[in-house]
């Protein structure tokens, strides 16, 4: 340890990821041979648990679920015996026909831009730790801060097929029904927060602790 | 105090930080603690007020549009509603956790930890209970669900007359107050006023 770093676990300290306390081998709480927070009992790891193999599988799965997300329809509108079908796309290309651009804007970075960059940076900070890399690890943990922050935002297109499908109910006028393509577009979603969630930015810097294997 | 960076593992013995500064880990730039100025009295006071917006956000429809002499209008619920029986049972479930659930789990269950709090007494199972206000987080969407409802209503008015509905003005106001609310709250202050509550000589309840 010649440097002045040192971390948590090289102190053979678990940090909880709830509450933040740090505690020493014999304050957790055991039960079963698993380790407890002492303060909030939250379960304890040095790491998140097979944190790669787990975003991995995530963030393929996602990938999966991208293309009906964005081939299939989203929602089913009927009005004066006309059906039309919305996909996510073209909800960004009629609001850019009708010239409303903030708004295009906004969908289109919402549901298309930030499932992608978010997957994209996942599989970049994957491989790169992977690869024990030692490059910017202060700019990689900060993309790692942006995408745990903006994923939420990709939600908004459920919540507009939820009310317009509540709102518009008139029988043979004009009806509107959710689709197969918004189940795997939320599903894109909560599958990319979940690989998110179980991405550990502490692995991108152990590599720079241990340059000596033991 | 000693505390690690989340982020990046480092160590660190934390002095006092002065109320309404930040600790930055110095190596990859997270934030380690944020002192925030009378955290549990604000905190309170905030969640109070939005436990009464969400009520109001609940019961008075969103949105009500008018065509051809038609009057329609929905609340949150009812959209949840309209996808379960469309067979969307899954979408209806996301909607009910993210825009229901989970927002009112948050308020009330802050406003359960925190009353006792400010009278220094904990309330039974309160470590668990902050634990999960906590781990909910990222599943409470209201924000989202707001910019939702401005997608729909630009969206809807090529099929009628858009009318706000009562709800959406206590809607907007209650994002404001859980944005606040967030911000003022301060979970480490939290934290070890319910360790203290462990000690012997403080009341428990
Ligand atoms: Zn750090």
């Amino acid at each position: 340890m010649t440097k002045n770093f040192l971390s948590a676990s090289h102190a053979s300290l678990l940090s909880c990821p709830v509450c933040h306390l740090l505690s020493k081998p014999g304050q957790h709480i055991v039960e079963k041979g698993k380790e407890y927070c002492p303060r909030c009992g939250e379960r304890l790891y040095i790491r998140k648990p097979e944190s790669l193999s787990r975003t991995w599988a995530l963030v393929l799965a996602a990938i999966i679920f991208y293309i009906p997300a964005n081939v299939l329809p989203i929602m089913k509108v009927t009005s004066m015996g006309n059906a039309e079908s919305d996909t996510i796309l073209s909800g960004v290309i009629y609001f850019i026909q009708t010239g409303m651009w903030p708004i295009a804007l906004v969908i289109f970075i919402a549901s298309v831009f930030v499932p992608i960059l978010k997957l994209l940076i996942l599989i970049f900070l994957l491989i790169t730790v992977q690869t024990r890399s030692k490059w910017r690890p202060r700019d990689r943990t900060r993309l790692y801060r942006m995408i745990e922050a903006i994923g939420r935002w990709s939600m908004v297109d459920i919540f507009v097929v939820t009310l317009m499908v509540a709102l518009v109910k008139l029988g043979a006028l004009a009806d509107i029904e959710a689709a197969q393509g918004a189940v795997f577009f939320a599903a894109v979603v909560v599958v990319t927060m979940f690989a998110a969630m179980s991405f550990d930015p502490r692995l991108i810097w152990d590599v720079l602790e241990k340059p000596q294997d033991p | 105090m000693m505390i690690a960076c989340h982020e990046c593992d480092m160590l660190y013995r934390l002095e006092s930080v002065p109320e309404g500064s930040k600790a930055i880990c110095s190596r990859c730039g997270a934030l380690l603690y944020s002192h925030k100025k009378n955290s549990l009295d604000r905190t309170l006071s905030l969640i109070i007020a939005g436990l009464i917006l969400f009520f109001l956000s609940n019961m008075f429809p969103l949105i009500e549009m008018k065509n051809q002499g038609l009057m329609m209008k929905t609340t949150l619920s009812q959209g949840v509603k309209a996808l379960y029986n469309q067979d969307m049972q899954g979408l209806a479930a996301l909607v009910l956790i993210t825009c229901i659930l989970a927002p009112f789990f948050q308020l009330s269950g802050l406003f359960y930890v925190l009353l006792p709090l400010k009278y220094q007494r904990v309330a039974p199972k309160t470590p668990h209970i902050f634990r999960l206000i906590r781990k909910l987080q990222p599943w409470s969407m209201m924000e989202v669900f707001m910019l939702g409802i401005l997608v729909s209503i630009i969206k809807l008015a090529k099929m009628g007359t858009i009318i706000p509905g009562l709800s959406l003005y206590s809607f907007a106001a209650l994002i404001i107050i859980l944005a606040w609310a967030t911000a003022s709250l301060d979970p480490h202050i939290i934290w070890d006023k319910i360790s203290a509550g462990d000690n012997p000589g403080v009341k428990h309840d």
